[in-house]
């Protein structure tokens, strides 16, 4: 054996990293079952998640009395509420993925672009970003929607929105601490351009953060994503979407608290994962990174 | 001190003017006719169109509707509601005292709960009581808001009868209101239940508001201190021969506080933003519940407003929190 070969890859170093976090390995495998499921949503779902089974209105769960035929019970509508939680978490996952993408992207190639163009564009991208800051995260949503109206597409560009700041100024502060580097400089002098400097030199260097953002941002899409459908500025019914199910549920609190409690469990145990996950990241990616929220 | 403050106000100026362009570009955004929008089923004749356009001042030139509507801004003008055709302004005044009491009781719940917490896990690092807290804190972290209202209430208001549903105080009691603050107005409203009536109104919502801030508080407090009680100087504190409490209180903690109060900073901005979820599950008469009615109403106006207040509300409370900085670390008084 070589040397070199006794020395841990990059991968398997991270993967010891994160594996010690035993919180975030059961997060990961539960997170994976849960996107799974939701992928599979369509082969695996009972019944259709739009049916209305006019006879079987709030049937109760089976271990609450109810029938194997509809295993998490019904909803006022007669849905069956397995199905509407497996195809609304293509939903939920689906907008937080997107709205991730979304965000990160022109956010990280706006942050590199501030931090390589320090005179003129970086106060003007910085103060923009200031200026989205200061509307928390879910008003700067209701206030797009408010514009483009509600719906699928929407949401994800309305939390794509808000996400936007926090990659940029990452981004920014990442490469203003790499691009002094003597790597940088050198590469600088051996002739690369802007993009090459900004891209292959300095960006690989600056993932870190950006990586345990993404999770966080991900989980906060996720709340944000069912905070909307809740409030009726979301999804629309009658799409099944976590947050939407629990619209109409204050109703029926104190006749059927299933429609309650499981789609608010679903959301809490899949958010809960995804932050534990992230946890796990950080301590993986980088051990100086604090352990904050 | 007051070169400081010169400073940190003139820097809000551009954030402050790009608040208002937001607001401002709200009606103007909407794709189409607006006016067609905001009246949604509601058909118009051509007549009154044009009077709501001219009433509206959709009719000027972009740039002079805008200094319209910052010359009304500057007379205290928030405009008027479509649908009461009341003042904007005279609206918020009776609704915003309702938020800030909520939001105030959930900061109280997460500074005093939160820095609690977290002391007690950074003291006890690594023990079960630390662990628990940690655990409790990322719960807390990944909470559905409106969810953990729904399911408070349908335990401790449905199930048990303990605390009231919604509102803000009894309806047995007819509680002048003076200031606005339910828990001032009932206290010296002279009857004893009626100020235990507003308390178990706001504990659930406040609760449920509070509930991130704390474990995000909780948290911070908690990292922070741990990185505090490694530094040199508590060392040689301790090696002085002080007393373990005063190298805690006065040499660890308060240099621990700093990063701490960023975040409680932070956290005014999304308790804002809970509010708006807490309120409407909550039947709270605030502005949080106010905006999404006035969406679902297509009141424009309105929703302008609120942004616009909402954002004011998070940069002051922030403009606070960098002043109060200055207070603990004299070096970001002199500035970079």
């Amino acid at each position: 054996m070589s040397a070199e070969s006794s020395l841990p890859s990059p991968a398997r170093e991270f993967w010891s990293g994160f594996a010690a976090n035993r919180g975030a390995l059961a997060a990961l495998v539960f997170f994976g079952g849960v996107a799974l499921a939701a992928l599979l949503a369509p082969w695996i779902a009972p019944h259709d998640p739009v049916e209305q089974y006019r006879t079987q209105m709030l049937v109760p769960p089976v271990w609450d009395g109810g029938s194997w035929r509809f295993i998490f019970g019904t909803d006022e509508l007669g849905r069956d509420l397995l199905s509407r939680l497996l195809h609304g978490g293509r939903v939920s996952l689906g907008i937080g993925l997107a709205s991730v993408l979304l965000s990160m992207i022109p956010g990280v190639i706006l942050g590199l672009m501030a931090a390589f163009h320090q005179r003129w564009l970086s106060p003007v991208v910085m103060r923009a970003m200031d200026i989205m800051l200061a509307l928390p995260g879910l008003l700067l949503a209701i206030c797009v929607i408010t514009v483009l109206g509600p719906g699928l597409v929407n949401t994800v560009i309305a939390i794509a929105i808000g996400a936007l700041p926090g990659y940029t100024r990452l981004a920014r502060a990442a490469a203003l601490a790499e691009i002094e580097r003597e790597y940088v400089v050198a590469s600088r002098v051996a002739g690369a351009g802007t993009l090459r400097l900004m891209f292959v030199a300095v960006l690989p260097n600056c993932l870190a953060p950006l990586i345990v953002n993404a999770t966080l941002s991900f989980s906060a899409a996720i709340l944000e994503t069912a905070g909307l459908g809740f409030l009726g500025l979301g999804v629309q019914a009658p799409m099944a979407e976590w947050g939407g199910m629990l619209s109409s549920a204050r109703d029926y609190i104190q006749r059927a608290p299933w429609v309650v409690t499981l789609p608010g469990l679903t959301i809490l145990a899949t958010v809960l994962s995804v932050n534990l996950m992230g946890d796990g990241l950080r301590d993986a990616l980088d051990p100086k990174l604090k352990r904050v929220s | 001190m007051l070169n400081f403050l010169a400073r940190k106000l003139l820097a809000l100026v551009p954030t402050l003017l790009g608040i208002t362009l937001l607001a401002f570009g709200l009606i103007r955004l909407i794709p189409g006719d607006p006016i067609e929008v905001m009246m949604g089923e509601r058909r118009l004749d051509p007549e009154a169109h044009a009077a709501l356009v001219q009433r509206l001042g959709l009719d000027q030139p972009l740039h002079l509707q805008y200094f319209d509507y910052l010359a009304k801004l500057a007379r205290g003008d928030l405009g008027e509601s479509m649908v009461s055709r009341e003042p904007v302004a005279r609206e918020f005044a009776t609704l915003f005292p309702a938020t800030l009491e909520l939001a105030g009781v959930a900061l109280l719940l997460a500074i005093v709960l939160g820095l609690l917490l977290g002391l007690l896990a950074a003291l006890k690092r690594g023990s079960l009581l630390d662990q628990g807290v940690m655990g409790l804190a990322t719960l807390g972290h990944s909470m559905p808001v409106f969810w953990w209202g729904l399911i408070l209430i349908m335990y401790f208001s449905v199930g048990l009868g303990w605390t009231p549903v919604s509102g803000r105080v009894s309806i047995i009691y007819e509680v002048e209101v003076h200031t606005g603050f339910m828990l001032i107005d009932s206290w010296f409203w002279g009857e004893p239940g009626a100020f235990a009536s507003a308390c178990l109104h706001l504990l659930l919502p406040g609760l449920v508001l509070g509930t991130s801030s704390t474990a995000v508080v909780a948290r911070m407090t908690r990292s922070s201190m741990l990185e505090v009680l490694r530094e040199d100087y508590v060392r040689t504190a301790r090696a002085k021969g002080l007393s373990p409490q005063r190298v805690l209180v006065v040499h660890a903690l308060r240099n621990a506080l700093i990063p701490v109060l960023t975040v409680i900073g932070m956290q005014t901005g999304s308790l804002l933003a809970g509010a708006v979820l807490t309120e409407t599950i909550f039947s709270w008469p605030g502005i949080g519940k106010w905006l999404i009615e006035a969406i679902a109403r297509r009141d424009y106006p309105v929703v302008q407003a609120g942004i616009l207040i909402s954002a004011c509300t998070f940069i002051a409370v922030n403009l606070v929190v960098d002043l109060l900085y200055g207070v603990v670390n004299p070096r970001i008084r002199s500035g970079r």
